[in-house]
């Protein structure tokens, strides 16, 4: 098998150009879906008996069963009331995308919540006591000493968390949405190129994930100055990576 | 018709269909999880091997078939399978499109897949035993098959054990793709049953709440033989 080249080069363009659908998706849900999970965690971590039935219940369900059936009860399944299609919500849930982003932050929103309550969980009770002890409250002690510890722990796994996503955006083709993988099938089946037509649509996801894994950790290095050595300076001459090892 | 009439088990109740395409969905999951089995303990070797070209191959696969979308794989299994078999019928003078089986491509799909993540469980397990017992196997005069028979295989299989988990249930949400091949599991037939009764709602519903009984059985079924398993560990990390 040669390769050819000016038909590769024209899948990378054809494929290019549902670059920003696929993008779309991704964003939408990913940013919908934290908002969900944010509502969950709440509901599980400081909720009453009610409310934290209801956040374990929905991290089951939405954990537990495969997002293309989700995605096709709310595209399919939703549509089949009356009810539904006379509602405020019809313009949302007849179009493809927009249902397609729904489904995807349901489901994502599910993963999210556990990262999170495990970001909480791993915050020390010391830190918290030691906030109170100086007079924080409140939001004042979640946004200055809750959030920024749990965050750190929480963001390698929230990294793996959006590159599944990244893929995930895939299942949109199978309700219509031509993002790159469902137009890669479509080239498929006009030009009856597989391999050529799945190499280049995987070389575009890996870049995707490339870039998302290069800001994530750039997030994380943000985030986490006090793991890093101090900066040389004169007074210290510079013995603090000796000290720590 | 009433909708318990309709996933029951009567002349027009699609119960028995439906449960039948779950066991369909157990079976494509089982053979998928062999076929990665055996791609990941090869795929496994590859990346603890010495030689840099093998370690290449290894990681490009991993790279490949973890980055890649599942759908993307079946499709290229399912089409390109389909073609490559139609070339050898053409060379046996057969004109006309042969497709791939489609629970043999749904199979190799998932397996493809599954195998990406299997080999890094077994790379995982095979680090994680002692250094120390390889070396006094090799001192004893251990061969390298026996070695692996002996002290690395019974370990790396209980070390990788909560992974295979993972990779199981990964796989039974994989497996949902392989509807596109238009093989009668689970999935599919929600689908033509709901497009049938024009029940959408209720057929995936039903769908979606059998895939929660599996996850959860199966999720019990790997926590249990974990538990076995840490038998054998508890005297040697006990009382080190």
């Amino acid at each position: 098998m040669g390769f050819d080249v000016a038909f590769l080069w024209s899948t990378f363009v054809k494929l290019g150009s549902a670059v920003p659908m696929t993008l779309g998706l991704f964003a939408a849900s990913v940013s919908l879906g934290a908002l969900f999970a944010l509502g969950i965690t709440y509901c599980r971590v400081s909720g009453g008996l009610l409310l934290s039935a209801f956040g374990r219940a929905y991290i089951f369900v939405f954990r537990g069963s495969p997002l293309l059936i989700q995605m096709f009860l709310i595209y399919y399944g939703l549509g089949q009331f009356p009810a539904v299609r006379h509602s405020l919500f019809w313009p949302v849930l007849r179009d493809p995308f927009s249902c397609a982003v729904l489904a995807l932050a349901f489901c994502t929103a599910g993963y999210q919540a556990e990262i999170m309550r495990g970001g909480l969980q791993a915050v020390p009770a010391r830190e918290i006591e030691a906030g109170r002890a100086a007079g924080m409250s409140g939001l004042l002690l979640f946004r200055r000493i809750i959030a920024p510890i749990a965050i750190r722990q929480a963001l390698p796994a929230y990294s793996t968390e959006i590159i599944l996503m990244v893929k995930s955006t895939a299942l949109a083709s199978l309700v219509t949405v031509w993002e790159v993988t469902g137009t890669a099938q479509r080239l498929i089946s006009q030009t009856y190129r597989t391999m050529e037509v799945f190499l280049v649509a995987t070389l575009i996801y890996l870049l995707i994930n490339f870039i998302i894994v290069r800001l994530m950790s750039l997030v994380e290095y943000r985030l986490s100055p006090h793991l890093r050595e101090r900066p040389v300076t004169a007074s210290n001459g510079g013995r603090q990576g000796e000290v720590h090892g | 018709m009433s909708w318990i009439d309709l996933i029951g088990f009567g002349e027009q109740g699609r119960g028995g269909i439906l449960l039948w395409a779950t066991c369909m969905t157990l079976a494509v999951t089982a053979a998928s999880l062999a076929v990665g089995a055996v791609l990941g303990a090869v795929i496994a070797a590859a990346k603890l091997s010495a030689s840099r070209p093998a370690r290449w191959l290894g990681d490009a696969y991993t790279t490949i078939f973890r980055g890649a979308p599942e759908l993307l794989v079946i499709y290229l299994v399912y089409f390109g399978g389909s073609q490559a078999v139609t070339a050898v019928g053409k060379l046996l003078n057969y004109e006309g499109f042969l497709g791939l089986p489609s629970f043999l491509a749904g199979a190799v799909a998932v397996g493809l897949i599954s195998g990406a993540y299997q080999a890094e469980v077994y790379r995982g397990a095979y680090q994680a035993v002692a250094r120390g017992e390889i070396d006094a196997a090799r001192s004893i005069g251990m061969g390298t098959l026996l070695r692996f028979r002996r002290i690395l295989a019974p370990q790396i299989l209980r070390f990788s054990l909560p992974g295979l988990g993972n990779v199981w249930q990964l796989s039974l949400k994989d497996s949902t793709l392989i509807s596109v091949t238009g093989l009668a599991e689970l999935m599919r037939t929600s689908q033509i049953a709901a497009g049938s009764t024009k029940q959408y709602f209720l057929f995936f519903v039903v769908g979606g709440a059998l895939y929660l009984v599996l996850t959860t059985l199966s999720d019990r079924i790997f926590n249990f033989a974990e538990r076995r398993v840490a038998r054998s560990f508890r005297n040697s990390l006990g009382r080190r």
